[in-house]
């Protein structure tokens, strides 16, 4: 990738583990070598209530933490329900990414949708295996590793389909 | 990948400077955006307490402080006007080892009731402050809010913002340890004890070493300049800068970290370099207020930016003078009273019963959404107690029997207890009733402990503060404790028959938060088997 700096936006409803995607995004992301930064609000939203997380990385300085309105490349959204909610944050042109991409027969647990979305984002992304593999590592507890990988994988794949 | 390179939140930053920096204590009560830094200073192995509120805690800190110690206390921004009291004074006595106050502000409510502008605290108590724009500059300027604190022997004001302490950028935590001095009492009479006689003379000193601050802070590497174009010069701190470097990224511009007291000949210098100059700042026009005072020709923001966050793209509205509408941020679902929280058959009985219904600050202030809508006014942290009474005096006798205080277990220690006293020295002619939502925990900022849970910030056992006997010997007419979960219909009786005694009434409504019930279980057993522990 260029200078650009990437804009991310990763939203869905409290409890989904926006937070925690994001958390492996950006971890990623610096691991992959770019500057990085990311944003969200805490609080009130937690309370079942829709969660926005912005992460931006780039080769040059990030300097807000915010991704500029309406300059989002990509939207990943966690909750069927929120999309038209997060529509607004995407370029034109920039990449929509929908909770319905996961099949939800490849998850053995619900819960790992934030990991999966994940996996999905990955395949537009240039960052090493490695790099997904230790921000994995550095942001999941241990006993959740082993589902929270399968879900990356299912995702991961589910985004190639998409792109094939 | 460099290992030292972290990604930390502003909230973490501070935390790990001020381990780095030695702080002997932190204290605080928790609040959105706040409430991290303490948590994490004390799972880094840092000394941190929760106080029962910002007050006492700036008082423990400062008393700590008197002894030489390095302090910290942390609050968001309406918790510095319940510290205010001790933070005026304590310019004036000064200190002997180092004061941190952190100011956690929330523009645009992420999570409050009103987005003050807390930077007027330090002009207006005479503190010298710091305001940081990310994680790097929250743990490099915490170490320069130490060196300044000890140098002029004043607290420093830490100002941060939601985004501020929220967000995650890199951080290399290059700070050498700063060895922490030893503590000691050294008596000085006229220093502390602010009588008149004394105050006059500590009035005096703080103003002469605001002065040096401020010939200090003309040459000091807290504040820089972006070289760039001659057309363009913007003036920033905190969170604006980034945006500003962002929207303007050809702009020459002024980055200010030691936001009072002001550089004012740096500022002159730099507003005579540029064609244009644009002060960018979040909130209230404090900078620009103060430098057009110089006699200075600075534009401000026009009105309508005064509210909410900034962004990028408000920025270059800012820029451009563009005064148009703005398009509504997307907005999803709001958030709401959990699902299943055991809470929600009061606000049922409270909307039954037609009560009016002074609220508080929490997550039961949700009460007030569909499809309870029970809470009629919700103002700052204890009101519910006052402003109930209040509207106990003012009603004729059948409207004001339907007035119920509602306040939660952390907000009640935190300042209802004097409202309490209130109840019992003043009471109104037809009673009135206070309910008192014992979850057990802090629910809203993320389930911190409190005086009342009888466990430390840590989950530790400590002493335990029992709501319910505090109100009897108060000399509250009737007290009572229910679950109302476990028995809606009976809870719904006993307020209505509260309602209508004419006396003095406290009910406890007491049953855990669902989401720190789990949490609240393994703590007690942790502590029971300690106990056995100890007893063989």
């Amino acid at each position: 990738m260029d200078n650009r700096v990437v804009n991310v936006v990763i939203a869905g409803l409290g409890g989904q583990g926006v937070l925690l995607a994001s958390d492996i995004l950006a971890e990623a992301a610096l691991r992959a070598g770019y500057e990085v930064k990311k944003s969200e609000v805490h609080g009130m939203s937690q309370r079942g209530g829709f969660v926005a997380s912005d992460v931006r990385f780039g080769r040059a300085e990030v300097f807000s933490p915010m991704v500029p309105e309406g300059e989002a490349d990509f939207v990943v959204v966690l909750a069927e329900d929120q999309v038209d909610a997060a529509r607004p944050f995407l370029r034109p042109g920039g990449q929509l990414l929908t909770p319905d991409w996961i099949d939800g027969k490849a998850l053995s647990n619900r819960r790992t949708l934030n990991v999966a979305m994940l996996g999905a984002l990955s395949v537009s992304l240039d960052f090493a295996e490695a790099a997904w593999r230790e921000a994995l590592t550095k942001r999941v507890p241990g006993k959740y590793r082993d589902v929270n990988d399968k879900a990356f994988a299912a995702g991961r794949e589910a985004g190639l389909r998409r792109r094939d | 990948m460099s290992v030292d390179r972290q990604l930390l939140s502003g909230n973490e930053a501070v935390a790990l400077a001020a381990l780095h920096c030695g702080i002997a204590l932190g204290t605080g009560y928790p609040g959105t955006p706040s409430t991290e830094i303490l948590e994490v200073f004390s799972e880094l192995g840092g000394r941190a307490q929760w106080a029962p509120n910002e007050k006492v805690a700036v008082e423990v800190a400062l008393g700590a402080a008197y002894a030489k110690a390095r302090a910290l206390a942390t609050m968001k921004h309406v918790g510095l006007n319940v510290a205010s009291d001790p933070f005026f004074t304590a310019a004036y006595t000064g200190i002997s080892g180092a004061l941190i106050v952190v100011s956690a502000d929330d523009p645009g409510m992420a999570s409050s009731q009103n987005e003050q502008d807390n930077r007027w605290y330090a002009a207006a108590a005479g503190v010298p402050m710091l305001e940081p724009s990310d994680s790097q500059e929250a743990y490099d300027f915490f170490a320069e809010a130490v060196r300044i604190s000890e140098r002029w022997r004043l607290p420093v004001l830490f100002r941060m913002t939601t985004r501020v302490c929220n967000s995650k950028t890199l951080v290399h935590p290059s700070m050498p340890v700063l060895p922490a001095p030893g503590t000691a009492f050294e008596r000085d009479i006229p220093g502390r004890v602010m009588i008149p006689a004394y105050a006059r003379a500590a009035h005096r000193r703080l103003r002469e070493k605001l002065t040096q601050i401020t010939e200090w802070n003309e040459t000091s590497a807290l504040n820089r300049r972006i070289a760039g174009e001659k057309a363009l010069g913007l003036i920033a701190s905190g969170i604006a800068y980034m945006h500003a470097r962002e929207a303007a990224p050809r702009a020459s511009v002024l980055k200010l970290g030691l936001t009072y007291p002001l550089p004012m000949r740096s500022i002159r210098s730099f507003v005579e370099s540029v064609e244009r100059c644009v002060v960018i700042e979040e909130g209230d026009p404090y900078l620009a207020e103060a430098i057009r005072a110089e006699g200075l020709a600075v534009e401000s923001k026009p009105p309508m930016y005064r509210f909410g966050e900034l962004t990028v793209g408000r920025v270059r509205r800012i820029l451009a003078r563009d005064e148009a509408p703005e398009p509504a941020p997307p907005r999803g679902k709001p958030p709401s009273l959990c699902p299943t929280c055991p809470y929600r058959p009061v606000f049922q009985a409270l909307k039954d019963l037609d009560c009016i219904v002074a609220g508080d600050i929490g997550c039961y202030t949700l009460g007030v959404l569909p499809p309870f809508e029970a809470m009629d006014t919700c103002v700052c942290m204890g009101a519910s107690l006052g402003v109930g009474l209040g509207l106990r005096h003012a009603l004729p006798p059948q409207e004001a029997r339907r007035v119920v205080s509602v306040i939660g277990d952390s907000t009640f220690v935190h300042s209802g207890i004097s409202g309490l006293v209130e109840m019992v020295y003043n009471p109104p002619t037809t009673g009135h009733v206070v309910l008192i939502l014992d979850n057990g925990t802090t629910a809203m900022t993320g389930r911190q402990e409190h005086p009342a849970t009888g466990r430390a910030l840590d989950h530790e056992p400590t002493g335990k503060l029992v709501i319910e006997d505090l109100a009897r010997a108060l000399g509250v007419e009737q007290v009572d404790v229910t679950d109302p979960a476990l028995n809606p219909d009976g809870f719904r009786t006993l307020l209505q028959d509260r309602l209508a005694s004419g006396k003095t009434s406290v009910v406890i409504a007491r049953r855990p938060c669902l989401l720190a019930a789990g949490a609240i279980k393994t703590y007690e057993r942790a502590a029971a088997e300690k106990c056995k522990e100890d007893a063989e």
